[in-house]
């Protein structure tokens, strides 16, 4: 064997958890530092690879939650009942416990500071998270591009990110499901809970039936399918 | 279930060293293209299988063995790799 000429990207690297904390019930900020880190945009992913004491391994891709602050990351997991990798990373992993981590990667669902045009973006449960990332990012960079935020949850339990989106400047619609309000009756997300999104990149993450139904709305109403970026998750092996 | 092409991306990245959500493929079934992103992707099985969107037919099919990566192809017709800073 001769060495290859071109080395592989994305190789794993030795992660350390600096802070934990608690969104929801089943879900859980993971801070990781991570040496080597080489920075990443808001919207990527990382795999994360746990391995048990007799070399069993796993990994599961996660959307990271904030912009790289050095070589320090945060992931935001929920659990997945019956999972295989989520249950240990929301119930069981604490600081200073170790893992490996491989990316950023995904180029294609991000948005970059540069970028002054209206966004709106839509939200279905834990697909808040890459969404999160792209708000963090535009309040570091003091970016003025018009963002708006529609959030669908179960109920007001199941918001992430609560005190940190109430004190944001960006307008948020909050969607309950399962709970009805004074404003809204309970119920799946319809075309009158989208704002105006004329002119406007729309980025839309979620299950699969969540995000199907938001671009099938989006589309329904003239929407150019170009100006719409989506990102479908699970339930997968969790 | 399936998720969608981002989900995807770090195994590609690993077996092709290069950001796969971006890159454009065409369908060798009915012909339309789009990024790779919006792939429907099916991971529960042994492997990944990659399914157009539009037709459905598999456009890509991705194992991973502990030494190698099989990645079967032949359901795209091309696939276009942007380059310069946008490949990322």
């Amino acid at each position: 064997m001769t060495e290859p000429l071109v080395r592989r990207r994305s190789p794993w690297l030795a992660a350390r958890v600096f802070a934990v904390r608690s969104e929801t019930s089943v879900a859980r900020t993971i801070v990781l530092d991570v040496p080597g880190w080489p920075g990443h945009e808001a919207g990527q992913h990382v795999d994360v690879k746990l391995t048990a004491p007799d070399g069993y391994s796993a990994y599961r891709s996660y959307s990271i939650a904030a912009p790289p602050s050095g070589e320090r990351i945060e992931l935001t997991v929920q659990r997945v009942i019956d999972g295989e990798v989520s249950p240990y990373l929301v119930d069981e992993l604490l600081p200073t416990d170790e893992l490996e981590v491989r990316g950023p990667v995904g180029g294609w669902f991000t948005w970059r500071a540069a970028e002054t045009a209206p966004v709106v973006l839509v939200a279905g449960g834990s697909g808040i998270v890459p969404l999160m990332a792209m708000l963090r990012e535009r309040a570091r960079v003091g970016s003025t591009a018009p963002f708006t935020l529609v959030y669908s949850v179960r109920g007001p339990a199941d918001v992430y990110y609560e005190a940190e989106l109430a004190a944001s400047d960006v307008p948020v619609r909050l969607l309950y499901t399962r709970a009805g309000t004074s404003t809204r009756p309970a119920g799946r997300i319809t075309a009158a809970d989208l704002p105006d999104t004329t002119g406007a990149r729309v980025f839309v993450c979620g299950p699969t039936g969540f995000v199907e139904t938001v671009a099938d709305l989006l589309l329904a109403r003239g929407q150019d399918p170009a100006s719409i970026r989506t990102e479908r998750f699970g339930p997968t092996g969790g | 279930m399936h998720i969608d092409g981002n989900g995807a991306a770090g195994m590609f990245a690993e077996a092709l060293g290069v950001d796969i959500t971006t890159a454009v493929l065409t369908c060798a079934g009915c012909g339309d293209s789009g990024p790779f992103a919006q792939a429907q992707v099916y991971d529960q099985g042994p492997g990944v299988v990659a399914r157009c969107a539009t037709c459905e037919a598999v456009l890509a099919r991705l194992v991973r063995t502990p030494t190698d990566a099989w990645l079967d192809l032949r359901g795209a017709r091309s696939v276009r790799l942007p380059l310069g800073p946008a490949a990322g």
